[in-house]
């Protein structure tokens, strides 16, 4: 049940679903989505990014709560460590416990390599478990590799590293199958077709999920299985800084006990850094549906180990993140509530944009939308939102189906009071993606950084300057597994003496340019105290 | 004594008094109190289990879980978050196992001893008829299981307050592991497109869409025909 200053807006909504049921709103056309993206995306606004004056990527723009980390100085002073006795000793060295990092160690333990695999909450505390629509995989009889590359690289502007997405596309079947291997309840038919919807710029239904839990359900199942297969884990546990030798090859990182504050020297043959994205930046003020340690702490340090990052100027929002009520703001509601059938609506219930483009072209539409007179909807706090008419779903599809579909969603609204079956939900763009990231190769591999590999968010160019729905899922395992082969078979010449040498030089630099006022990795938000962004 | 004022509730964070707004959280409220959290946060969306909190209000003597970041924060709650609980976790090797009770009994010894209090059920953040899914695993219904616990996140709150010390949440995953390998139907249009990727059925046009130039896949992009 709404507020007063929602209910009648929602009752609006209400009265004109009998008139959309048939109703279909017209795509948008190449140059009209140009135009929509130009004028209202977050991206192209001037006073959100500024160039970035050190490192490798020195004069590229990118968001400024990003480059305020790329220009912070280091976290301990470098002459406090002694490197030379390591507490740890591994082959392969996993830096972040996700769906990327738990995917590449399982791989390279299979490959034979010795594994250890720190994080810095608990293993599978990562964006993973929270991926609740789907993952993209051509595995149906109208479908292909090809017409999934076509799709994805459409939805990213043409912008994407053709190779990584070949792998992307390649790999898809063969990720969906080894995770039927491990046991992971994928939804599917009687006769064990997987079930496969639409997302946002598909050609194809190859949407595959496990009911509205789908990255929980391979987030629990990877993590099972590490912990079957005994693979070393340290928890609570941060990366604060790569370790390299003088020809700049990587083989170790400086770690801390988030406990105890001490410090932890790990030498290892190679490194494979999953850490994650930046959605917990909060980029341009957004909120984020993002988890709690999605802080850019990769980003940062294979920056100042000379890595190259791309693509840091495209954020993705997602366009449906929870605008009422306060205490959900910014979670996201799946597109797959769209992908089933609801569709986006104004405060007088009437569509203005076609429920499935690309996110960056319905967030763009919903902002716009928003600046309208009347059209969009303002709770008592002010935030602005449309609606996304879930109960449609029920009409097409039959009652009981948002329940049974949408068990997640529909349980974080009721216990709220919101019954999302027969009530529309108020949404407004979120902070979802980082589209960018390190530069890699299809091997995962860091091509600056001999030793070091790159998995899942943190990796830039596959999804160029946008991500599709399910690609996501995808690319953690697909690279997350390329990742833990090539490492573990990796014949690089063992490394000379590790050092933190790259890092006095970044400190410097950064100190010349008049910057460093902050440290990183930022390690996790700060929310103490009324923190605006914090749901 | 004075109240916290309209709009103010009251919240004792392991056993101190803070004054915070109303509405907020538990995740949020500690946060509003002063605490930067460590363990005990995680998604802040209700997915990950990582915000196990138990309290209880004044004049109730009942001891009440619920998630952090998920249970909106009442005055004089009495709050405490479970950081890490240290549950058994059964070793196994999923492909060796058949999908029967024997298998769930053998490697879950403490099974069989269920009170069938419903402890776990009344706990349970997410609703889950956790007690009934127990019972269905002790009659060996692994598929009945597997559906009944889907929605679990695996917070643990079930097992610390359960007084047979049973870990539900870590046989509700193995059980749906034994369903999802053995017993549900295999994904035949699957294991072939596996096959037709590794003889490289694909690879020609890959090769060829790889080498076209943004305007070129514009073109074939713009004119793809959309699945009904």
């Amino acid at each position: 049940m709404y507020p007063d200053e929602l209910r009648e807006s929602a009752l609006r909504v209400a009265a004109s679903r009998d008139c959309r049921l048939k109703e279909k709103h017209p795509r948008l056309a190449p140059d009209e989505k140009d135009a929509l993206l130009r004028g209202f995306h977050p991206d192209f606004r001037e006073d959100t990014q500024r160039p970035v004056t050190v490192g490798p990527n020195s004069g590229a723009r990118m968001p400024h709560e990003l480059v305020d980390l790329l220009e912070a100085r280091s976290r301990f002073d470098p002459e406090a460590v002694s490197l030379d006795r390591p507490a740890l000793q591994t082959d392969v060295l996993i830096i972040g416990g996700g769906g990327a990092g738990v995917a590449a160690a399982l791989t390279a333990q299979e490959e034979g390599a010795r594994v250890l695999l720190v994080t810095k909450l608990r293993l599978g505390d990562a964006n993973t478990m929270m991926a609740q629509g789907g993952i993209q995989a051509a595995t149906s009889p109208v479908d292909s590799p090809a017409i999934h590359y076509l799709d994805v690289l459409g939805g990213g502007g043409y912008t994407n590293d053709p190779a990584l997405v070949r792998a992307l596309v390649r790999d898809a079947p063969a990720v969906i199958a080894w995770l039927e291997e491990l046991g992971c309840m994928f939804s599917k038919q009687p006769d064990g077709t997987l079930m496969a919807i639409h997302g946002g710029g598909t050609s194809r239904k190859r949407m595959h999920f496990a009911r509205d839990y789908t990255g929980a359900e391979i987030m629990r199942t990877l993590r099972d299985e590490l912990l079957n297969r005994e693979v070393p884990v340290i928890e609570f546990c941060p990366a604060l800084e790569l370790l390299l030798d003088d020809q700049g090859r990587c083989g170790g990182a400086v770690l801390q006990n988030f406990e105890t504050g001490a410090f932890l020297v790990a030498h290892a043959r190679v490194v494979i850094l999953a850490t994650g994205g930046f959605g917990r930046l909060h980029v341009s003020g957004f909120p984020t549906t993002n988890h709690y340690g999605a802080t850019a702490d990769g980003l940062v340090m294979a920056y100042r180990a000379g890595a190259e990052l791309c693509f840091l100027d495209a954020t993705q929002f997602h366009p449906t993140g929870v605008a009422y009520p306060e205490q959900m703001l910014g979670q996201l509601v799946t597109e797959k509530v769209r992908g089933v059938g609801a569709q986006l609506v104004n405060a007088d219930g009437e569509q203005f944009v076609f429920p499935l483009e690309t996110r960056d072209a319905v967030s763009a539409a919903i902002i716009r939308e928003c600046g309208l007179p009347g059209k969009g909807v303002a709770t008592a706090t002010g935030q602005r939102g449309v609606w996304v008419d879930s109960p449609m779903i029920e009409r097409i599809h039959g009652p009981g189906t948002v329940r049974r579909e949408l068990p997640a969603m529909f349980r974080q609204y009721e216990r709220f009071g919101i019954d999302m079956s027969a009530e529309p939900i108020l949404i407004y763009p979120t902070l979802h993606y980082q589209n960018g990231g390190i530069r890699v190769d299809p091997s995962g591999s860091c091509p600056r950084i001999p030793g070091l590999y790159i998995a899942g968010e943190a990796a830039g160019g596959i999804h160029g300057r946008n991500r599709l729905m399910g690609n996501s899922l995808l690319d953690i395992l697909v690279f997350g597994r390329r990742a833990g082969r090539h490492a573990a078979s990796s014949d690089l010449p063992a490394s000379g003496r590790l050092t933190l040498q790259h890092v006095r030089r970044h400190n410097r630099e950064v100190e010349l340019a008049g910057k460093g006022r902050t440290i990183a990795p930022m390690l996790l938000p700060d929310y103490v105290g009324p923190e605006p962004n914090a749901s | 004594m004075t109240g916290p004022g309209p709009g103010f509730i009251v919240v004792h964070i392991l056993g101190k008094a803070y004054r915070v707004p109303e509405g907020l959280t538990i995740l949020r409220a500690m946060e509003h109190a002063g605490y930067r959290l460590v363990r005990g946060v995680g998604c802040r969306g209700g997915f990950c289990g990582a915000c196990g909190t138990l309290y209880r209000t004044r004049n109730d003597y009942r001891i009440k879980v619920g998630l952090a970041c998920q249970t909106v924060a009442e005055h004089d709650m009495y709050l405490a978050q479970l950081p890490f609980y240290p549950a058994s976790k059964a070793r196994y090797a999923l492909d060796q196992l058949g999908p029967s009770l024997a298998t769930l009994v053998k490697l879950h010894p403490e099974l069989p001893r269920c009170l069938g209090c419903n402890t776990c059920t009344r706990t349970c953040p997410q609703g889950l008829d956790v007690m009934e899914y127990m019972a269905r695993a002790m009659r060996g219904d692994l598929a009945g299981v597997a559906d009944l616990s889907f929605d679990c996140i695996m917070c643990g709150l079930c097992a610390s307050r359960c007084p047979a010390e049973q870990t539900q949440y870590n046989v509700a995953l193995l059980a749906r592991r034994l369903y999802g390998r053995h017993l549900a139907p295999k994904a035949a249009h699957l294991s072939r497109r596996v096959g037709e990727v590794a003889a490289g059925q694909f690879d020609a046009e890959l090769d060829r869409m790889s080498g076209l130039d943004a305007k070129a896949l514009k073109v074939l992009y713009d004119a793809r025909d959309i699945e009904a």
